[in-house]
């Protein structure tokens, strides 16, 4: 009787192994067939983010290769930062840094800025965020050209002391029904501009 | 087997027993995807292709496993088999990949699909679990995508937005805008509330549909004993009986 038993828990004990081998076997078959895909888009998808900022005509350094990571300690900024070096034949064109808002409404808020050599922005997207739909989010290209302000402006123009959204006495329009977004994207901003220079 | 009721197995995934509009199996991506109709579609192809594959295997394979193994065995089929999803999705619709996020990997806990493989697979030939297991994930993705489209009208006034981010930029025609380019959208439709109430309504929807059907067989029913009952009388001249 006990041998029964322990037959049949060998049994399909066994039968499981074997089923948890044949996965194993279809897994490692499917990841090594696709990895390379993969990596390529992932690729694809950071340079598609950096040639928001710097179009592919206007550099021909490896860009991706050129990135640095940055420890940051300023107060509402993720504590890491990333920063890409974009140059044509040697001079340096632009630095793109993506940095972590953590002063979004409900979530962090990513963010790419870039930076011309002359310390006047480039322009800056946003990469992700959580922001409530319909009000928050007008911080996307697709939805509002707010953020498009953004390009030409440097920490002399406006003045240091107006880098600030209307409410807190700056000069950036918030949005109706959201200020929380537009300033933790401003204060980003700055925040980086400052760190350039 | 030939007397597979394939007829039944097609009105039970797509309205009978409907995953999500009955068993309401799988709620966590269906609610949390549905804010437009082509992550619906989306997801719900994903978790079609998932029920497709392991239905099949487990059916395939049931004679084999015995009662005692027969859980840790679905639960290794299905979560490799979206794992294969999951990383083909990634490498070759990288963007909707993208969108869709966690909840590919996900599939593995919408009890839908475990559900099918203890109900149904593990019971059936190959063919009919195989088609179980398409049309009921045909019944899922068709709510994924009339809730989705749903919150998505009411919402943001259209429909299949992003439908590039799935099916390339040839797609972009499939863009419908439903309300005019000024309407400001109902934005508790988009947040999660809406996902709610969207389901609750088309459930609603269900159940009238239901009765109206069922009270109209039963009437058809008594008409035809009344009309049996009247010509027995004719023929007979003898009342029926109580």
């Amino acid at each position: 009787m006990a041998n029964d038993n322990l037959k049949a828990i060998w049994r399909a004990g066994s039968m499981l192994a074997f089923f948890a081998l044949v996965g194993v076997v279809l897994l490692v078959v499917v990841q090594w067939l696709t990895k390379d895909q993969i990596a390529e888009n992932a690729r694809l998808m950071k340079l598609q983010r950096l040639h928001e900022i710097v179009s592919a005509a206007d550099y021909n350094n490896d860009l991706l290769a050129s990135a640095q990571t940055l420890p940051l300690s300023i107060e509402g900024l993720a504590d890491t930062a990333k920063k890409y070096t974009a140059s044509k034949s040697g001079t340096a064109i632009a630095d793109i840094y993506e940095v972590t808002s953590l002063q979004g409404y409900s979530g962090p808020i990513s963010l790419v800025i870039g930076i011309n050599a002359d310390n006047s922005l480039r322009g800056v997207r946003v990469i992700s965020h959580k922001e409530t739909p319909g009000l928050g989010d007008k911080i996307e290209t697709s939805k509002d050209d707010w953020i498009l302000q953004f390009a030409g402006k440097s920490l002399q123009n406006p003045e240091l002391n107006r880098w600030k959204v209307r409410k807190d006495g700056g000069d950036f329009d918030q949005f109706t029904g959201a200020t929380i977004t537009p300033r933790a994207v401003v204060n980003a901003v700055r925040e980086v501009l400052s760190i350039n220079e | 087997m030939s007397d597979v009721n394939y007829k039944q197995i097609i009105a039970d995934g797509l309205w009978n027993n409907n995953a999500g509009l009955v068993q309401l199996l799988g709620l966590c991506p269906l609610l949390a995807v549905t804010n437009n109709a082509v992550n619906g579609l989306g997801l719900g192809l994903a978790t079609l292709v998932t029920l497709l594959i392991s239905n099949g295997s487990v059916s395939f394979s049931r004679h084999w496993v015995s009662r005692e193994i027969r859980i840790p065995f679905y639960v290794m089929v299905i979560a490799a088999n979206v794992t294969v999803v999951d990383l083909l999705m990634n490498a070759y619709l990288h963007n909707l990949h993208n969108v869709l996020g966690i909840f590919i990997p996900l599939i593995v806990t919408n009890c839908a699909i475990i559900a099918r493989a203890e109900a149904f697979a593990s019971k059936n030939e190959i063919i009919p679990s195989i088609v179980d297991g398409f049309m009921m994930g045909l019944g899922f993705l068709v709510l994924l995508v009339v809730l989705g489209g749903m919150r998505e009208v009411i919402g943001s006034g259209t429909l299949f937005a992003n439908a590039s981010v799935m099916f390339g930029d040839a797609a972009q025609g499939l863009t419908m805008q439903v309300f005019d380019k000024d309407y400001p959208g109902f934005l508790l439709a988009i947040l999660p509330p809406g996902a709610f109430l969207g389901l609750g309504l088309i459930i609603a929807l269900k159940n009238i549909i239901d009765d109206r059907l069922e009270t109209k067989r039963i009437a058809k029913r008594q008409q035809e004993k009344a009309a049996a009952e009247a010509a027995s009388k004719v023929i007979g001249g003898v009342p029926a009986s109580e």
